[in-house]
């Protein structure tokens, strides 16, 4: 038997009234955003590292400051979900552990290399163009803090789409070796890019509560189609080809159809085994531990001052 | 030809204002996604975003004075832009301080830099807003806000640090020992700082009265004596700056000629 509060907080849902952290809600429906809104604040500080990588190496002042302003946005989106994710009984030092223990997960696209400056324009317009996609919806998320994080996220995301997708046209119009440089880092990031929607529908099992309950709007495959429609034309104006030989436009669906993703290794780098999980999280792991002393101090002295305060 | 020399002096001036952003800017950049918290991580993001500013605003008066001189005189490839003179010098056309150049180290040392950098480019620009050249005068005010700030975030590490527990205090000591032998550098005069010479001895003494208070609320001391380097205006780097070049300047210099 479904109880009043269970019925009064649905209705609440079906009605588009926003949750609010003292608002009551079933325990599963705080678990399961705890978990998503976790996930996606460990994929935006991770995210960071395989962009981080190349600021150093950028190849023109302004690409470089635009670089380092990206991923430092991409930690101000891990602080405000982080800021969501505690609203709901969680601190970020809880956080950090399950995702330093493996036991929270991130998105997987990041445990790819970046091998070629044409990864940062090809990150940016289709991994950033994927999370787009997925986040857009969430900005009408039934859960208050969630939705107004996910409002100041999508507008910094555009922009680094935009940037992204600058780097490539540029890249596109350069010589021979950039031309080349680019096409390589399409084709490498591409299969990838369209697994973030994750596993189909029919292999989902949470996807249906989740709509229910509205912290998902559209499914898995729906998502990902739109966004193989949208790509599958951009790259006609960058001149790039997408690596797919079944990709083509079908008059019928409306849509392009597409050849068959290796679902296998999405479980495999899910499981742990991309080329770049561990050294993704010893990354994290580093910055944790090699700042431990920093935080110590910071709040001994913090301590100290109250002391201080108090005293005079 | 008189005029000539005071204008290449000028360039090199900017240059050496530019490499110091440059340069310092790249070494903090280095932090970007490995801080020690996310807070800290964004802070110093930031600092390091405002220097590239600043090299890219030094750069670019630079490239545009290069491009006005007559041709014959000229010792820099030409048309220069800010990327040229960021990619395509050596090492040894760099002109910035040895400071600028070292390795990150922890985090008592790259704030600790910060403190001491900062200070010294608080007094500077603070003259240079006077500047003869007006487009220095308004480079100087606008970087002035952005010093302004990292040298009061970098004051508050550095108390934070030196009156926080055993093992900061003692970091923040490594850290002083380090650096130490650094900083008379920055007063160091020089041709091409030659329209700031009668400067250099005010800033110097506005700095050691900077450094003294934050010691003392951090509970800090100066070393007694220590080696003083120098060389970094002159050309004559440490180890560090080639590979950081190396690093920087990969793709212009693998693939020259390129937008990007
Ligand atoms: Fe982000
Ligand atoms: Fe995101
Ligand atoms: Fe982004």
């Amino acid at each position: 038997m479904q109880n009043q509060q269970d019925v009064f907080f649905q209705d609440k849902v079906d009605k588009e009234i926003r949750i609010e952290p003292k608002d009551w809600m079933p325990e599963k429906y705080r678990q399961t955003l705890i978990r998503q809104i976790s996930q996606h604040a460990h994929s935006e500080i991770i995210g960071m590292l395989p962009e981080g990588n190349w600021i150093t190496r950028a190849p023109s002042l302004r690409r470089k400051a635009i670089l380092l302003a990206k991923v430092q946005d991409e930690a101000g989106h891990g602080l405000y979900l982080y800021s969501a994710a505690e609203t709901l009984g969680i601190s970020r030092d809880e956080m950090y552990h399950q995702l330093h223990t493996g036991k929270a997960k991130y998105s997987s696209i990041f445990n790819y290399p970046t091998l070629s400056w044409a990864d940062m324009g090809v990150i940016g317009w289709l991994v950033d163009g994927a999370a787009i996609m997925n986040q857009v919806p969430l900005c009408r998320s039934s859960y208050g803090p969630y939705a107004r994080a996910m409002v100041r996220v999508c507008k910094e995301e555009s922009f680094h789409q935009r940037q992204g997708f600058d780097i490539l046209y540029t890249l596109g119009k350069g010589s021979e070796a950039q031309r080349k440089m680019a096409q390589d880092a399409i084709n490498r990031w591409w299969w990838p890019s369209i697994m973030m929607f994750g596993p189909k529908d029919d292999e989902s099992p949470n996807s249906i509560q989740s709509m229910k309950w509205k912290i998902k709007r559209f499914s898995n495959d729906e998502l990902r189609q739109k966004f193989i429609d949208v790509c599958a034309e951009q790259v006609k104006v960058l001149g790039f080809t997408l690596p797919d030989k079944d990709l083509k436009w079908n008059e019928a669906r409306k849509h392009y159809d597409f050849g068959t993703i290796n679902w296998d290794e999405f479980w495999q780098v899910i499981q742990g085994n991309g080329p770049c999980n561990k050294e993704r999280l010893d990354a994290r792991k580093k910055a944790w531990a090699d700042g431990e002393w920093v935080r110590d101090a910071a709040t001994a002295y913090a301590t100290k001052k109250t002391a201080k305060n108090k005293a005079a | 030809m008189e005029h000539e020399i005071f204008m290449l002096n000028r360039i090199e001036f900017l240059l050496h204002l530019a490499d110091n952003a440059l340069i310092i800017g790249h070494r903090n950049s280095e932090w970007c996604a490995h801080g020690p918290a996310l807070e800290q991580d964004i802070a110093i993001s930031n600092i390091a975003l405002d220097y590239i500013g600043q090299a890219r605003n030094f750069y670019q008066h630079a490239a545009f004075l290069i491009n006005e001189l007559p041709h014959e005189s000229s010792v820099f490839s030409i048309p220069a832009t800010e990327d040229t003179l960021a990619y395509l010098r050596d090492a040894s056309a760099f002109k910035n301080h040895l400071m600028t150049e070292l390795p990150n180290g922890d985090w008592a040392f790259t704030t600790l830099r910060i403190f001491f950098f900062s200070s010294y480019q608080y007094f500077l620009y603070q003259q240079l807003i006077q500047h003869e050249d007006a487009q220095i005068a308004a480079i100087a005010e606008k970087s002035l806000k952005e010093v302004t700030y990292h040298l009061r975030w970098s004051s508050d590490w550095v108390i934070r640090l030196g009156d926080g527990t055993t093992e900061s205090y003692q970091r923040m000591n490594t850290a002083i020992n380090a650096l130490w032998p650094y900083t008379q550098e920055l007063f160091q005069e020089n041709n091409f700082l030659q329209p700031t010479k009668n400067i250099l001895a005010q800033i110097q003494t506005d700095w050691n009265e900077k450094i003294k208070n934050i010691f003392e609320e951090a509970g800090l001391h100066l070393p007694e004596k220590s080696v003083q380097y120098q060389g970094g205006t002159k050309g004559f780097h440490t180890e560090h700056l080639p590979i950081i070049l190396t690093e920087m300047q990969l793709l212009q210099r693998v693939y020259p000629n390129c937008e990007w």
